[in-house]
């Protein structure tokens, strides 16, 4: 078995107009940096984008909504980007901004073949409109299903031919989840390493998941951020 | 008037227990982790996917790979783990996290928290705050007590996009500390050199004062 693309170019070769994409990361930490890139030089345009938050102006999703090529954002944190926040009070761009924990949530169920789930964020919030509303041990609960998406891209620091994956720190975040998710999952990596080398008892994301990986490029890994004593 | 954010930050740090579990908002609560007693240990929890979050790191030792859900670079600890954000919630919901201290633009009698979205002006959405707020037994907020009109954020019902309903327990702002019980706002401390006629004046929603309102410990 060889998952095992160039780069991540090749990756992408049907990835489709007005695609449903999941983006693993959390602000510009763990974040699919050459897969952006590939997006962005082939200007698939129309996506529906599923990412915990939308980049900064010049980096990480920003650098897709700045070419305009993103219709939708589902989010839970999009601040920090300003080209962002004037497309959306523009009406530019349609955005579904929901709770960070249920936005995980809905990709782990996406991953766990369960299509909806319960849970008591958003309760009594604007966030409830339209859902069914349910009572446990007498407390309300709202009703989320699980994301459906054509691709999930996740970051990981080292891989393996087979699709088995470990990720860093706290650039894990979404993108374990993610990996579970998508319709076609492409993961790209810091390091590819050859199968065999990677401990089983540390491996993140079984190989299962993942349908197509790369050795990134050039990785910027940059911080929003820097904060020192 | 009253304490300054440091202040606010020192006096929450007060309600730390030892052996907590503890979510730090964005903001004056980020602070309060400069002002951990040293008799007591606490875990600090990072929604993003982090359990012991140090202090900043060194300039030496910066790490594009470990930030906290302000986006800070942080450091680990000995006994710090890390995860994804779907096991950070679920320990959230779950009820582990035994204190959560988040900011706020409006803070109702009734224990109900506006801090996500002000219509047609700023949409940067609500992160992890439904998801804490909805499931944390205990959720004190640091805020100022009035915003920068000099309106008061203590109000009778807000007007502002809720983020959770009848959840707030204590309001530690710039001139008082306050709990919420019986749909209502009882004023437990002042700040220095504030009077109480300055605290009912700057607090909108119902506030039943006790015959003596003692000066807070800073």
């Amino acid at each position: 078995m060889n998952k095992i693309f160039k780069n991540a170019k090749d990756t992408i070769f049907d990835v489709k107009n007005n695609a449903t994409i999941m983006l693993g990361g959390f602000g510009l930490c763990g974040i699919p940096e050459n897969l952006i890139s590939a997006l962005v030089a082939k200007n698939i345009t129309g996506l529906t984008c599923i990412s915990n938050n939308a980049g900064v102006d010049d980096f990480g999703i920003g650098l897709l909504l700045k070419t305009r090529q993103v219709k939708k954002m589902i989010s839970s944190y999009v601040g920090e980007n300003s080209e962002f926040e004037r497309q959306l009070l523009n009406g530019e761009l349609e955005v579904d901004l929901i709770p960070q924990g249920t936005l995980a949530e809905r990709c782990r169920a996406a991953g766990a073949g369960i299509p909806a789930f319960y849970t008591p964020a958003g309760v009594g919030t604007e966030v409830a409109k339209n859902k069914e509303i349910k009572i446990f041990n007498g407390k309300e609960y709202l009703m989320e299903l699980a994301f459906e998406s054509d691709f999930a891209f996740v970051k990981a620091w080292k891989g393996d031919a087979i699709g088995n994956l470990i990720y860093r720190g706290t650039a894990r975040n979404f993108n374990p989840m993610m990996a579970t998710a998508g319709k076609i999952t492409i993961a790209e990596v810091e390091e590819l390493v050859p199968v065999g080398s990677l401990d089983p008892n540390t491996i993140h994301t079984p190989g299962i998941y993942v349908d197509r990986v790369f050795e990134g490029k050039n990785y910027e890994k940059r911080i929003e951020k820097i904060t020192t004593q | 008037m009253g304490l300054t954010k440091f202040e606010i930050a020192k006096r929450i740090s007060k309600e730390l227990q030892n052996g907590y579990y503890v979510n730090l908002g964005i903001g004056i609560p980020t602070l309060i982790s400069n002002y951990i007693p040293d008799n007591i240990s606490v875990i600090m929890q990072s929604e993003n996917g982090l359990l012991g979050m140090g202090p900043f790191p060194n300039k030496d030792n910066v790490d594009s790979d470990l930030i906290n859900a302000g986006k800070e670079t942080v450091t680990t600890l000995d006994g710090s783990s890390l995860f994804s954000s779907a096991e950070s919630f679920a320990m959230i919901r779950r009820g582990r996290v035994n204190l959560t201290v988040l900011g706020a633009m409006e803070v109702s009698q009734y224990g109900d928290i506006a801090n996500w979205k002000i219509p047609g002006k700023m949409v940067k959405g609500m992160g992890g705050a439904m998801d804490l707020v909805a499931s944390a037994k205990n959720i004190i907020v640091a805020m100022m007590h009035t915003n920068k009109k000099g309106e008061s954020k203590l109000l009778t019902k807000c007007s502002l996009p809720i983020t959770g309903i009848k959840c707030v327990k204590k309001i530690v702002t710039n001139l008082a500390v306050i709990d919420i019980e019986n749909e209502q706002f009882i004023l437990k401390e002042r700040a220095p050199g504030v009077s109480v006629g300055e605290i009912i004046a700057a607090t909108e929603g119902e506030l039943l004062v006790p015959d003596s309102v003692p000066e807070m410990d800073i």
